[in-house]
């Protein structure tokens, strides 16, 4: 039985989905405004590291790391609504790429794993 | 196991350990964050040797070309000498100044000669050093040459030391000290023929000029757009050469933008190309519009990866 990670297709599916999924966040207006004026280099790789974790890959993010990088979103006001729109976009990206449902529901699972600590409570 | 030389001194590695890890172990100062490869603020540039490929493959193919690697994903299989990319280990050479012309009340295109051969590619830029220590940084419009010449754009500003310098004091033949080349920003012969958009403003048309000539000197078959803007008609400079090229070269065309009376050059860019996937993109000059315009060709469907950006942080 190979691993999610595996299945969807490991670092090359990472980097497919990988613009596809920052474009959707940055035209979603539900969310974008967290986003700007960010250095945009790093933020697409901050979202590979988090796409590879959510896809089951090998990753090196703790908790500790997701509260520090999300506190200043946090008090600029953060919160559950925000968290949903980003899984929900994840979805859709994951949808045109032609993933299977099961492996989406998959993959929000783990997202799931990350949302108090991004949203550090 | 290999050894890393970092500011003239080594370091040796312990097996499955990082170039940054070695270092720090060991009291080499690099600047570092998330020790994952996400960051990007541990990056290094090979001076000697060849870094491992994989701390590379996150990074962009112009920086790749360069020997840079993320040093905390790097598990050196070789001897490498690795310096930061802002200590002026990347290069340092002296050059004359040659020749001096006008191309616009407030804009000077400066030819420098190379002491030395001093390899770059058209698009970079190189800081130029005073004799007092005062230092900024100019790009290299125009591909090296045989003769070993440099063609830099300078934009005189009121108050500015340094280009005040170049533009008036300094005397033909007379000698500066230049550090470089550094930056992202170039010509890649990968595919002669993808779509190419450059837009740039003021002096921003220094790199992109550079970046052209490159492309047309390669031998690129695809389209490649230029949008040149300036608030005032005054800081657009070079018009005759340029339309002279678009004659010589029919897959190359060459907007001119002027803001204070018309749509500004990123704007008329993109209305002219509002689906930009597959499109390399290259944006220089003001930073307001570099940022902005990233995050429009992004969303109208270039990668990422594919945008290259030089920021002019003003310093006169
Ligand atoms: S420390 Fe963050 S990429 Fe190396």
């Amino acid at each position: 039985m190979s691993t999610l990670y595996e299945r969807l297709g490991g670092e090359a599916a990472v980097d497919l989905a990988v613009d596809k999924f920052y474009r959707r966040v940055l035209a979603d207006d539900r969310i974008s405004a967290f986003f700007e004026g960010v250095d945009m280099e790093r933020q697409a790789a901050k979202q590979k590291a988090f796409l590879t974790m959510v896809f089951g890959g090998p990753h090196h993010y703790t908790g500790k790391d997701m509260r520090d990088g999300h506190r200043h979103l946090v008090a600029r006001g953060l919160n559950d609504s925000h968290f949903d729109a980003v899984v929900e976009d994840l979805g859709a990206t994951l949808k045109e790429l032609g993933i299977p449902d099961s492996d989406i529901a998959e993959v929000a699972a783990l997202a799931e794993t990350t949302r108090n600590d991004v949203l550090d409570r | 196991m290999p050894t890393v030389t970092f500011e003239g001194r080594s370091y040796p590695t312990e097996p499955g350990e990082t170039v940054l890890t070695a270092l720090l172990r060991q009291g080499g100062a690099i600047p570092h964050s998330c020790r994952s490869g996400v960051c990007r603020s541990c990056l290094v540039r090979a001076t000697q040797g060849t870094p491992p490929a994989s701390s590379q493959k996150a990074l962009k193919d112009t920086l790749r070309a360069q020997g840079y690697f993320l040093s905390c994903i790097a598990q050196p299989e070789s001897e490498l000498t690795v310096a930061l990319p802002s200590d002026g280990v990347i290069g340092h050479t002296r050059a004359q100044l040659l020749a001096r012309e006008q191309l616009a009340p407030d804009i000077f295109r400066l030819r420098l000669q190379a002491e030395e051969a001093f390899p770059f590619m058209a698009g970079q830029f190189i800081t130029i050093r005073r004799p007092d220590g005062l230092r900024r940084s100019y790009s290299l419009a125009a591909p090296p040459t045989s003769d070993g010449t440099i063609e830099l754009h300078v934009r005189r500003l009121p108050q500015g030391q340094l280009s005040g310098w170049l533009c008036e004091a300094l005397e033909l033949g007379a000698w500066v000290d230049l550090f470089g080349p550094e930056g992202s920003c170039f010509y890649l012969p990968d595919d002669p023929t993808r779509p190419l958009l450059l837009i740039g403003t003021g002096t921003g048309l220094a790199p992109l000029l550079g970046i052209v000539r490159d492309a047309l000197a390669q031998g690129h078959t695809g389209p490649i757009q230029l949008f040149h803007g300036s608030r005032h008609p005054d800081g657009l400079y070079l018009q005759g050469e340029l339309a002279a090229l678009t004659v010589t070269h029919p897959n190359l065309t060459y907007t001119l933008c002027t803001s204070a009376t018309g749509p500004r050059a990123d704007v008329a860019a993109f209305g002219a190309i509002p689906d930009t996937s597959g499109w390399r993109v290259y944006l220089c000059g003001n930073p307001e519009m570099v940022k902005g315009a990233q995050r429009k060709a992004f969303l109208l469907g270039a990668s990422l990866a594919e945008i290259y950006t030089d920021p002019f942080v003003r310093a006169g």
